[in-house]
C-alpha cells in the first residue's frame, strides 16, 4: 500500500554549524520524521529550534558555515545526501520546492515575475520560451492572481505582499513538485491575507496531491492545516503525533506549556501559563534533556538523554516524565 | 573582557596584513618620536630644516656617512627621518580638523534634516565638485606657500567625505527605535546626538579617517613636489622628491644612476600609506557588524 | 474608575507628504491617521487593532508627539498636549511612556542596561544619582531581571529579556499612561505569555493605563478591556472587550476575528475570507473605505462615508449595515 512507504523520510539528521572560533553549534541534532504523499505535516518550534535549518537541509541548501554531519534524507527510496550537486539541482524545484517567509526578499527585484517563474520551467521541463510563458501564466492563474497575463510582465515591487506570496507559490508549484516546504509562509502577512494564503495552500495541496511540510511557530495555523505535528525544541524533535494527539493530549511538558501559554482568541484566559526562561543559546544547550532548565518536572534523571518512545500508536515523545504531564494541569507550570 | 572584545582582538591578531599594518605604523611612530636620536639635528637650528651637508649641487650616492645619499646638498636619511614627523603632523592635524568639521556638518544635516540638510549637502556637493589639486594650488597661491597653508587647503577640501558618511549613517540610525525611545523619555536633541547617535555612527568615520590619513600625506607630498608646499629645505618626503626632479631620468647612460633620490623618500611614503590603509582595513573588518555573530 | 478620561483624542490627523522631482515638491499625502477620536479612561487597557498600514502605530507615535500631528487635538488629564512647544513637552513625557515593538533596535547597542534605565530619570532630575541607581536596580528586579544584569550590553540578552529592559525604561519615569506598540509580536511564543503577564502585573501594581497596539486579536482579547479597530486610518469600531469578541458589528471586525487561527483542531468557525488587499492610504476608496473588500457592501457604501456612531452603550461603529455579517453559526 502506498500509505506505508513515506514519500520523504528524514532519519537522524544532524546539521552542525561552526563559528569563527570553531565552536560547534548543533542546530539540528538527530531529527527524524516522515511525510506521506498528499499529507501536510507541521514542524513547530520557536526561533533556534532548528526547524528552518532542517528544511534547508532537505534541499541541501545549508550555507558554508554549516555541515550535514549525519543522517539520511530519503525521497522515494533515494538518499538525497548521497547525490551529486548536479543531481540535487534537478531535485530542487522539480521534486521539492520551497516557499519562504519574506516574499519581498525571495523574489529578485530586477526581473519580472514572469521571467522568474519561467526560469524554473525552462530549466526543469526544457520547454521553449513561448510554452514556458503559457505555463507561467497558468501557474499564476492557479494561485488566484487576477489578470495573470498582465502580471507576468510586472516587477515584484508592483505587487502587494499577499500577491508576492502568491507569485512565490506559483513559482514553487510551476513544476508540480511532490513536496512543498513552506517556511513560515504567512508570518509576515496580515491576518486577512494569511487566511487567503493558507486557504490557497490547502486547496492546491489537495488538487496537486502534494506532501506539504509547513514550518511555523504559530500553533493556530498548525491546528487548521496539519494532519501530523512534529514539535521541535533546541535541535531535537520532542514530540510527534496527529494533531489531535498534540492538541488534546500532549505528553511533552514543552508542548503542554506552549499550548497553555499562547493567548487564544476563542476564550478569555484568566492568566496565561508561563514557560520560565528563554530558548537556550545553541552554543550552550543543556546536557541531557535540553528542556530541563525550563521544565517544572525536571529532576536528576533529566541530566541523561531521554528515549524516543511511542506512547500510543504514532504518538511519540522524547521525555523521561511524560507520564506525569497531567500534574501540570493542577500544579501549573511554575516551578 | 567580554566575548565581543575577545573576538575583535582575535580577528586582529590572526590576520597577517593587520599585523603588518600595525608593525609598520609602530615603526613610523618610533622613528618620529626618536628622530633626534636617529638623525641628530645640528645644535641651535630648527631641526625641521635639513642641514646643508655639501656645497656641490650634484647628488651623492649612499655612503657610510650619508646612508641614503645626498640630494639638493642635504642628507636624504635626515630628511626621511624628520619627514616622518612632518607626515604625521600633516596627516593627524588635517584628519582631525576635517573629521571634526565633517562630523559637525554631517550630524546637523542628518539629524535635523529638511532645510539644514538641503543647504549643507549642496555646499558639500559644490566642494566635492572642485578638483582638489587645482583648488589647493589656487588656495596656496592666494595664501602663500608653506606647510600650514597646505594644511588649510587640504582641510578645506577633505571635510566633505566624513560629512557625507556621517550624514548617511545618521539617517539610518535616526530611524532606529532607540532614538525614538530617547525622545519619548524627554532627552534633548543635542544629547540624543551626543549620547545615542554619534557613538553608533562614529566607527565608520574613524576607519575612513585612518584610510584618509595615508592619502593626505601623498597629497601633501604632491603639493610639495609641485613646489607649493613645504618651504625650501624643509624635512618633508615630497620636498625630497622635488630635489630629484632634475635627476630622475638618470644620466651618463645609466637610467637608474640616481635611484636613491627617489627610492628612499618614495619607499617611506608608500610604506606610510600602506600602513594606514592596512590598519583602516583591519579596523573595518573588526568592527563590521555584518561579520558579528 | 472615575469618569474623566485620562486621554482624549479629537479628530487626530497625521499625514505624511510624498515628495517627488528635483525640487522635492509635495505631490501627495499618505493619510496614515485620518480623523480619529477616542477616549481612554484611567486604569483601562485599550487595544488598538488593525492590519499593517491601518495607522495604529502612527497613532501611537502621534499621541506621544514623536510625530507632529497634522490636525486634531490630544488632551492628557484635560491639558492639551498636541499644541505644546517642544520645551513644555518634556513634562508630559514623564506621564506618557512608550514600549516599542522591536526589542533589538529599541535599546542603544552601545549603552549598558543600567544607564539605559537611568537615562530618563537623569534627564528629568527625578532624584539624586545614588537614588536613581537604586531605583534602576529595583526596576530590574521588578521586571524579572536580576541586579547583576546592570552592567551588561543589550546584545547579551534574549528578545524577551530585552523587552523587559524596555519596560523597565518606560516605568522609570512612573508614567500614568503607557503606549505599548506591538510589545510581544517579535518575541518567541513561549516568551510572549511571560511579557503579557508582566504587563498585567505591573498595571495592577502601578495603576497604569495602557494603549495596547497590536495586530494579534488573541493577545488583545487576553489583555484589553476595550478594543478599537482601525482600517485605513479610520476607526471603524470601538467596543468593550468581551462584547467585541462575541458580537462585533463591523464586517471588517468580523472578518478579522474569523481569520485568526485558533490552536484547537476542533474549533469550528465560519471563515470569512476577504478578497484583495488593503488599498493604499494615499488614495483611499471613496465612501466607506472598506467597501472594496466588504462582503456585504451595497450601493450606498461606495458613495457615503459612514460616521462612527454609538449603536449601543459604549459600542461605536462606523458602518451602514452594522451587524449584518457574523462569523458564528453553521
Amino acid at each position: 500500500m502506498k500509505e506505508n512507504t513515506p514519500l520523504l523520510q528524514v532519519q537522524d539528521l544532524k546539521v552542525y554549524f561552526y563559528t569563527e572560533e570553531k565552536e560547534e553549534l548543533r542546530a539540528v541534532d538527530g531529527v527524524s520524521f516522515y511525510l506521506k504523499e498528499g499529507e501536510t505535516i507541521a514542524l513547530v518550534g520557536e526561533s533556534g529550534c532548528g526547524k528552518s535549518v532542517t528544511s534547508l537541509a532537505i534541499l541541501r541548501l545549508i550555507d558554508s558555515d554549516g555541515k550535514i554531519q549525519g543522517g539520511k534524507i530519503i525521497l522515494r527510496g533515494r538518499d538525497l545526501l548521497s547525490l551529486s550537486e548536479k543531481e540535487m539541482r534537478e531535485i530542487r524545484g522539480r521534486d521539492i520546492s520551497m516557499i519562504f517567509q519574506e516574499p519581498s526578499s525571495a523574489l529578485n527585484p530586477v526581473y519580472t515575475v514572469g521571467d522568474q517563474i519561467m526560469e524554473a520551467i525552462i530549466l526543469h521541463q526544457k520547454l521553449p520560451r513561448p510554452q514556458a510563458r503559457k505555463a507561467a501564466e497558468e501557474a499564476l492563474r492557479l494561485v488566484g492572481i487576477p489578470e495573470a497575463r498582465k502580471r507576468l510582465d510586472e516587477y515584484p515591487h508592483e505587487l502587494s505582499g499577499g500577491m508576492k506570496q502568491r507569485a512565490m507559490i506559483a513559482m514553487a508549484l510551476s513544476c508540480h513538485p511532490k513536496v512543498l516546504i513552506a517556511d513560515e509562509p504567512t508570518t509576515s502577512l496580515d491576518v486577512t491575507i494569511q487566511a487567503q494564503i493558507l486557504e490557497l495552500i490547502a486547496e492546491l495541496q489537495h488538487r496537486l496531491n502534494m506532501g506539504v511540510i509547513l514550518i511555523t511557530h504559530d500553533l493556530g495555523v498548525v491546528a487548521g492545516m496539519a494532519e501530523r505535528v512534529v514539535i521541535m525544541y533546541a535541535g531535537k524533535v520532542v514530540e510527534e503525533g496527529s494533531r489531535w494527539d498534540i492538541f488534546h493530549h500532549s505528553f511533552h511538558p514543552y508542548t503542554w506549556g506552549l499550548l497553555h501559554s499562547i493567548p487564544r482568541l476563542d476564550i478569555k484566559q484568566e492568566k496565561l501559563a508561563i514557560i520560565p526562561g528563554a530558548v537556550p543559546d545553541p552554543l550552550n544547550f543543556p546536557s541531557g534533556c535540553r528542556f530541563r532548565n525550563r521544565c517544572p518536572l525536571a529532576d536528576e534523571l533529566c541530566l541523561t538523554e531521554p528515549q524516543w518512545r511511542e506512547i500510543e500508536s504514532q504518538h511519540y515523545v522524547y521525555c523521561h516524565h511524560y507520564s506525569q504531564v497531567e500534574v501540570l494541569k493542577t500544579r501549573g507550570f511554575e516551578r | 573582557m567580554n566575548r565581543e572584545t575577545r573576538r575583535i582582538l582575535r580577528r586582529l591578531l590572526s590576520n597577517t596584513s593587520a599585523i603588518l599594518g600595525f608593525v609598520l605604523l609602530i615603526f613610523f611612530v618610533v622613528v618620529a618620536i626618536f628622530a633626534p636620536l636617529f638623525a641628530p639635528p645640528p645644535p641651535n637650528k630648527d631641526p625641521y630644516i635639513m642641514p646643508i651637508v655639501t656645497w656641490s649641487s650634484n647628488p651623492l650616492p649612499p655612503s657610510p656617512e650619508h646612508p641614503f645619499g645626498v640630494a639638493g646638498k642635504r642628507d636624504i636619511f635626515y630628511g626621511v627621518v624628520w619627514g616622518t614627523r612632518t607626515a604625521f603632523r600633516v596627516g593627524i592635524i588635517v584628519t582631525l580638523i576635517s573629521t571634526a568639521l565633517g562630523l559637525l556638518v554631517g550630524a546637523v544635516a542628518g539629524y535635523f534634516g529638511k532645510l539644514w540638510d538641503e543647504v549643507l549637502m549642496r555646499i558639500t556637493d559644490i566642494f566635492m565638485a572642485i578638483p582638489f589639486l587645482v583648488a589647493a594650488m589656487v588656495l596656496t597661491t592666494i595664501l602663500g606657500a608653506g606647510l600650514d597653508k597646505v594644511m588649510i587647503a587640504m582641510t578645506a577640501f577633505s571635510w566633505m567625505y566624513p560629512a557625507r558618511l556621517i550624514r548617511g549613517n545618521i539617517l539610518q540610525i535616526k530611524e532606529e527605535q532607540f532614538v525614538l525611545a530617547a525622545k519619548a523619555l524627554g532627552v534633548s536633541d543635542f544629547s540624543i546626538i551626543l549620547r545615542h547617535v554619534l557613538p553608533n555612527t562614529i566607527f565608520p568615520v574613524l576607519i575612513q579617517a585612518s584610510m584618509r590619513m595615508g592619502s593626505l600625506v601623498i597629497t601633501a607630498a604632491a603639493l610639495s613636489f609641485l613646489g607649493v608646499g613645504a618651504p625650501q629645505g624643509y624635512a618633508d618626503w615630497g620636498a625630497l622628491l622635488n630635489y630629484a626632479r632634475n635627476w630622475m631620468l638618470g644620466g651618463q647612460g645609466e637610467a637608474l644612476k640616481y635611484w636613491y633620490m627617489t627610492v628612499f623618500p618614495g619607499a617611506a611614503m608608500v610604506l606610510f600609506v600602506l600602513a594606514w590603509n592596512l590598519v583602516g582595513d583591519t579596523l573595518r573588518d573588526a568592527f563590521d557588524p555584518r561579520l558579528r555573530l | 474608575m472615575n469618569d474623566t478620561p485620562l486621554l482624549q483624542v479629537q479628530n487626530l490627523k497625521q499625514y505624511f507628504p510624498i515628495r517627488a522631482g528635483v525640487l522635492r515638491k509635495i505631490v501627495d499625502w499618505v493619510k496614515a491617521v485620518d480623523g480619529v477620536s477616542f477616549e481612554v479612561s484611567p486604569g483601562e487597557t485599550l487595544g488598538v487593532v488593525g492590519e499593517s498600514g491601518c495607522g495604529k502605530s502612527t497613532l501611537g507615535m502621534s499621541i506621544m508627539r514623536l510625530y507632529e500631528p497634522t490636525e486634531g487635538k490630544v488632551f492628557f488629564q484635560g491639558q492639551e498636549i498636541s499644541s505644546l512647544q517642544s520645551s513644555q513637552l518634556k513634562n508630559i513625557r514623564r506621564d506618557i511612556q512608550m514600549i516599542f515593538q522591536d526589542p533589538f533596535t529599541s535599546l542603544d547597542p552601545r549603552m549598558h542596561v543600567g544607564p539605559i534605565i537611568e537615562e530618563g530619570m537623569k534627564v528629568h532630575h527625578l532624584a539624586s544619582l545614588p537614588e536613581i541607581r537604586r531605583r534602576a536596580l529595583d526596576l530590574l528586579e521588578k521586571v524579572g531581571l536580576g541586579a547583576e544584569y546592570f552592567s551588561r550590553y543589550p546584545h547579551e540578552f534574549s528578545g524577551g529579556q530585552r523587552q523587559r529592559i524596555g519596560i523597565a525604561r518606560a516605568l522609570a519615569l512612573s508614567p500614568r499612561l503607557i503606549v505599548a506598540d506591538e510589545p510581544v509580536s517579535s518575541l518567541d511564543v513561549s516568551v510572549r505569555s511571560q511579557i503579557l503577564n508582566l504587563l498585567k502585573d505591573l498595571k495592577k501594581e502601578y495603576q497604569l493605563t495602557y494603549i495596547f497596539i497590536s495586530h494579534d486579536l488573541a493577545v488583545v482579547r487576553q489583555v484589553c478591556n476595550r478594543v478599537m479597530v482601525m482600517y485605513l486610518g479610520k476607526v471603524v469600531e470601538i467596543a468593550e472587550g468581551e462584547v467585541f469578541f462575541s458580537t462585533p458589528y463591523h464586517p471588517y471586525s468580523v472578518a478579522l476575528i474569523s481569520a485568526v487561527p485558533v490552536p484547537d483542531p476542533d474549533y469550528e468557525v465560519k471563515r470569512i475570507i476577504l478578497s484583495g488587499d488593503v488599498p493604499s492610504p494615499i488614495n483611499p476608496p471613496e465612501g466607506c473605505r472598506f467597501h472594496t473588500r466588504c462582503p456585504v457592501a451595497q450601493e450606498i457604501c461606495q458613495q457615503v462615508e459612514p460616521v462612527l456612531e454609538q449603536k449601543e452603550k459604549n459600542h461605536w461603529v462606523a458602518c451602514h449595515f452594522p451587524g449584518s455579517l457574523s462569523y458564528k453559526g453553521q
